[in-house]
């Protein structure tokens, strides 16, 4: 009983999770189309218009958010031809490598300065 | 900077940006009436026409990307990221504020209160206190969870003060931990009254939570024992119960486990004539911050140089009156983020980016899931 607590991470659980409502235009033309995400807001949409911006396939992109009542963003994506869905999930794996190295630097930064602390301790002592 | 008409410039060089067009991109300046060139040029193509790719690319982020830590403590943290733009460190801004999980007080079950603090005022004093546990080991518990050890922690406070006895301040240390769970028994279990079974209360606790390894070692209280919650006069008391649960500052900016998290971009200033003499000395004088210093050259010259550009407030004090904006000049640089983090107690700062980052990541694993 008392290990179902151990070193399981419930960040993982989601508070609430993202999901997608709608594609609109997307069998019209699938170079272009709007995606409407429930749950989420500039902080996902502008972190991702950022890395679609990045993307050279890329004619048009931005996001709304259609109103602050409702938990929802917008984000239209239009290229010059490959289809959009496939980009913005490049440009979401893009976001993920980003986030990985940010993560993996600043570990490494916190690490180092918490070693010079203990080298700089050392040193007072002598 | 000067504005060049387009037919003076020299023929730009392919591939790179003229210096001008560079330092927009790149910098914004703080004139005296209004800060320019605010905003971030993120269009790969921006610069095609002249064979600039304005891209940052994957790989050009991987091997600029730079993070140096300046500060450091179990409270709070100071730390440089160059090489990001603004769309991402603001990301994990919102988040460290909004999306960070800790768990916070979120029912209080009032037993007897005659202290002059009315239920719900006391109710949102509770609320607000820093609970100093790991939220990264609990769920969280949703309108039909029933309160588990998995979920929920409890806190009992029982303080009287005596008639003939002076008054009492109630502080966050008299929240006493209960591992087991709710002492109240459920108003519909006192009629049944069935005396073998164990009297069911507000929670269904199935272990108690000092068994976990985590917490056995390391018992669960507020994390300052001197918040002031209420003061009693003789006579007066107050019993309840408070029971903690999971959640965001989005709800609630109770479970926000930031003071705040928010950065600054690097200051830059620089002089663009040699300011020397008297006017070397006025302009010592007139900054605030301290940002110069005087130099000595020969013969008993003084010429003002710029010493602590980190320091400077951006109050604009060095560019006020004369033609002080022919002299220096201030700007920040786009991307770099003087980053500060004040952790309110259940993670340390660092784990908080940490984890901040990894959230972000879990969005974009989310949305690609719903993509294909
Ligand atoms: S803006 Fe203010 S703080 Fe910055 S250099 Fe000028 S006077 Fe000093």
């Amino acid at each position: 009983m008392a290990m179902m607590m151990s070193s399981r991470h419930c960040f993982k659980v989601k508070w609430k999770s993202l999901t997608l409502l709608m594609e609109h235009g997307i069998h019209a033309d699938h170079s272009a189309a709007t995606f409407s995400i429930e749950n989420e807001d500039h902080t996902l949409a502008n972190a991702v218009r950022f890395t679609l911006n990045q993307d050279p396939r890329i004619s048009f992109t931005g996001y709304s958010i259609p109103h602050p009542s409702d938990a929802r963003v917008n984000i239209r994506v239009q290229t010059t031809g490959d289809p959009a869905r496939d980009v913005l999930k490049d440009a979401c794996q893009n976001l993920m490598g980003m986030c990985q190295h940010v993560r993996d630097t600043f570990d490494k930064a916190v690490v180092d300065f918490k070693r010079s602390k203990v080298v700089d301790a050392m040193d007072v002592e002598h | 900077m000067p504005r060049v008409s387009a037919l003076d410039m020299p023929d730009v060089p392919q591939g790179q940006l003229p210096p001008h067009l560079e330092l927009q991109r790149t910098r914004v300046l703080c004139n005296s009436d209004a800060p320019i060139h605010t905003e971030n040029i993120q269009y790969s193509g921006a610069y095609a026409s002249m064979g600039v790719d304005n891209s940052d690319g994957l790989n050009k982020f991987l091997s600029n990307f730079k993070v140096e830590v300046t500060k450091l403590t179990e409270e709070d943290m100071e730390f440089d990221m160059v090489g990001i733009d603004p769309a991402i460190a603001n990301a994990f801004r919102r988040i460290l504020i909004a999306e960070v999980p800790t768990m916070a007080i979120e029912k209080v079950f009032i037993a007897n209160n005659s202290s002059v603090i009315q239920d719900e005022v006391l109710a949102h004093r509770l609320g607000l206190i820093p609970l100093n546990v790991d939220p990264r080991l609990f769920d969280y518990m949703s309108e039909n969870d029933a309160p588990t050890e998995k979920n929920t922690i409890v806190f009992k406070l029982h303080v009287r003060c005596e008639r003939g006895s002076p008054r009492i301040t109630v502080k966050s240390d008299e929240l006493k931990w209960l591992p087991n769970g709710s002492e109240f028994v459920l108003a519909t279990e006192k009629q049944g009254s069935n005396s073998t079974a164990k009297p069911k209360t507000y929670t269904s606790f199935t272990c108690s939570q000092d068994t976990m390894p985590e917490f056995s070692s390391n018992p669960i209280s507020p994390k300052y024992p001197d918040i002031i919650l209420a003061k009693l006069g003789p006579g007066q008391e107050i019993e309840l119960e408070a029971h903690a649960i999971k959640g965001v500052g989005r709800t609630h900016a109770k479970w926000s486990p930031v003071a705040t998290a928010w950065y600054r971009l690097l200051p830059e200033v620089s002089l663009l004539q040699e300011v020397v003499d008297e006017r070397a000395e006025e302009l010592v004088k007139k900054c605030p911050a301290k940002v110069f210093d005087i130099e000595d050259i020969a013969k008993g010259k003084k010429k003002a140089t710029v010493a602590r550009p980190r320091a400077c407030t951006l109050c604009r004090e060095c560019i006020r009156g004369d033609d002080w904006e022919k002299y220096v000049s201030l700007r920040r640089v786009k991307n770099h983020f003087i980053f500060t983090i004040e952790s309110t107690g259940a993670l340390p700062p660092e784990g908080l980016f940490t984890e901040a980052v990894k959230i972000l990541e879990d969005k974009c694993e989310s949305l690609l899931t719903v993509l294909s």
